[in-house]
């Protein structure tokens, strides 16, 4: 095989994650990186999210998304760490070798370490099959976002939003301050999948009407979306009949979820797991195949980039160091959770002496509850009490004791 | 009268129930910690908020907008007179994060910044 260049090194996608990775390894040691984005501009998602409230973690300040790239960009800038844009990675083996297209050719590459950054895409009609006619006027929020926020595009005047996900309901804020009218904010489950935040500042401010336990049945419209019937669900998120009614509209947001986008791991045979639609990693975010990290939305989901950015800082010191240690792997606990909870990141521990960050998922709101990390011989590792814990809140607590058997999470 | 708002300074997100009396708070319950009490009082009695949106760039590489927004919190009922003032604007690049695009907005003592960079096309 005859590659173009050898890299300590590659990060995959300029996002937060990706950005802080870079950041964090070259701070750890490593030179010789190079960070690939497809993208013409660095920054991932956050380009367009032009709302503030990033960085209250990271930098200790209320930011914008792209002033919070920004401030990342100009770090990797100052920190001389090579990237490409307009870059994009179509093939990943398990020995490290990439291939990408870029303006300049194709081009094979091949890696000592590579860190999967690739972030998410948003879940679409066909994802949770919508039935009806397939007129133009159906959007994901995120792709609303985008049109109306960079590409200056109206989009519709009257709109109706199926999901209440953070990316709707800050859409619903963004169109009402443009000018159009929201039809309401109808969402599946019984509670709201948003932060409470974006509930009040982004629908309870310009009085956005919600509907919870509501969802979209059928689509109408030939050409152009003309509405929507709405059925309220049971239980069982089945609709119930004759529940039904006709809502009048010209747009359709869907903000339904997001899923990591991991086509480009799978290639490589990273193990994925249904819990997240992310990596199966150890707590060091290594994934089963060695020298290949994930962090960020590519590996689970996260609610804020401040996190996926403090997740992609610590990927970024332990694929530093096994990229100058070449460690051999130490044994791995498994970590175990309780029905009710969603799911749990990382999924086995290694033994070393670094504290270990695990995240985890509510699948239900729950009030006055406490966590209880028990270890095999039942020993209390942490016990942590929540006056409230929503599904839309990603969790995170610190290991500090060091680690000798598998370790189970439970909600009591 | 009473009003239940949730405050949204930290996760826990205490439930709060806010005794009101001709606008004015005269009492907050439920708050695990004093800075609820503010809250409530200034959801209350001066709700502001930071607002952000977009303006079209002509010239510009890689955006047809320049992101804004405002550089402290206005009040809750200004926001839409403070909308219709950014709508009327069009730019042309260059635009350096940070530029002032309106000084002192409506008298609030408060501007509208750019929060992204903006290069000129040349090929434009
Ligand atoms: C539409 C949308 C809106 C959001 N709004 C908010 C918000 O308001 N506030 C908030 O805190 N979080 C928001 N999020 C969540 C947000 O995605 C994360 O907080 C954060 O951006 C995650 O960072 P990331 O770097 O993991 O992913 P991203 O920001 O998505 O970055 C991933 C990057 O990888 C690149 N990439 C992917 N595949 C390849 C490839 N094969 N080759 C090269 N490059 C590749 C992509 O182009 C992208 O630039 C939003 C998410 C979405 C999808
Ligand atoms: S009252 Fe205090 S503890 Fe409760 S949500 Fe507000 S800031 Fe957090």
């Amino acid at each position: 095989m005859k590659y173009d260049r050898f890299v300590d090194l590659v990060v995959i996608g300029g996002g937060p994650a990706g950005l802080s990775t870079a950041i964090s390894a070259k701070k750890n040691g490593i030179d010789d990186i190079l960070l690939l984005e497809r993208e013409l501009c660095l920054g991932g998602i956050l380009n367009q999210c032009i709302h503030d409230g990033f960085g209250l973690h990271l930098f200790k300040e209320n930011l914008t998304g792209p002033e919070y790239a920004q401030k990342q960009i100009d770090e990797l800038k100052t920190l001389n760490i090579s990237y490409l844009t307009d870059a994009m990675v179509i093939n990943l083996t398990k020995s490290k070798e990439l291939e990408f297209i870029h303006r300049t050719g194709h081009k094979l590459i091949k890696a000592k370490a590579v860190i999967l950054a690739m972030g998410c895409r948003e879940r679409t009609r066909f994802n949770i099959q919508i039935p009806g006619t397939r007129p133009s006027g159906i959007y994901t929020a995120g792709t609303a976002q985008n049109l109306v926020n960079l590409q200056n595009i109206k989009i519709g005047k009257n709109i109706l939003i199926l999901g209440s996900g953070d990316i709707g309901l800050i859409m619903a804020r963004r169109l009402t301050l443009e000018g159009m009218n929201i039809a309401g904010v109808y969402e599946i489950m019984s509670y709201t999948a948003g932060l409470e935040r974006n509930i009040q500042q982004c629908l309870n401010d310009y009085s956005i009407p919600l509907f919870l336990s509501s969802t979209v049945t059928e689509i109408f419209g030939k050409g152009r979306i003309e509405g929507v019937n709405i059925g309220k669900v049971d239980k069982d998120l089945k609709p119930i009949t004759h529940s039904e009614r006709f809502v009048k509209c010209d747009t359709l947001l869907l903000s339904v979820g997001l899923i990591p986008e991991n086509e480009l791991s799978k290639k490589a045979g990273v193990k994925i797991t249904d819990f997240t639609g992310g990596a199966v990693v150890d707590s060091e975010l290594q994934t089963n195949i060695e020298g290949i990290f994930s962090c960020g939305n590519v590996l689970q989901i996260h609610d804020l980039a401040d996190y996926a950015s403090l997740e992609a800082k610590r990927a970024g010191y332990f694929a530093a160091r096994y990229i100058k240690s070449k460690q051999k792997r130490y044994n791995r606990y498994k970590i175990n959770f309780c029905e009710k909870i969603k799911y749990a990141s990382p999924n086995y521990i290694v033994e070393n002496k670094e504290a270990i960050i695990v995240s985890f998922r509510i699948k239900k709101p729950a009030k006055n509850v406490v966590l209880i990390v028990k270890d095999r011989e039942n020993n209390i590792l942490v016990k942590k009490k929540f006056i409230r814990l929503l599904p839309s809140e990603l969790i995170q607590i610190k290991l500090e004791r060091e680690v000798k058997s598998d370790i189970y999470l439970e909600i009591e | 009268m009473k009003k239940k708002i949730v405050c949204t300074l930290c996760p826990i997100g205490c439930e709060l129930e806010v005794e009101i009396q001709e606008g004015k708070v005269v009492s907050v319950e439920g708050s695990l910690c004093e800075r609820g009490v503010k809250y409530a009082k200034d959801e209350i009695e001066n709700p502001t908020r930071c607002i952000s949106s977009s303006i079209p760039v002509r010239g510009g590489k890689r955006y047809e907008t320049v992101s804004v927004k405002t550089s402290s919190a206005i009040p809750k009922d200004k926001i839409f007179d403070v909308m219709n003032k950014i709508k009327k604007i069009q730019l042309k690049a260059p635009i350096k994060l940070g530029d002032i695009i309106i000084k002192n907005v409506l008298n609030l003592n408060v501007d509208i910044a750019a929060t992204r960079n903006i290069e000129k096309d040349k090929s434009k």
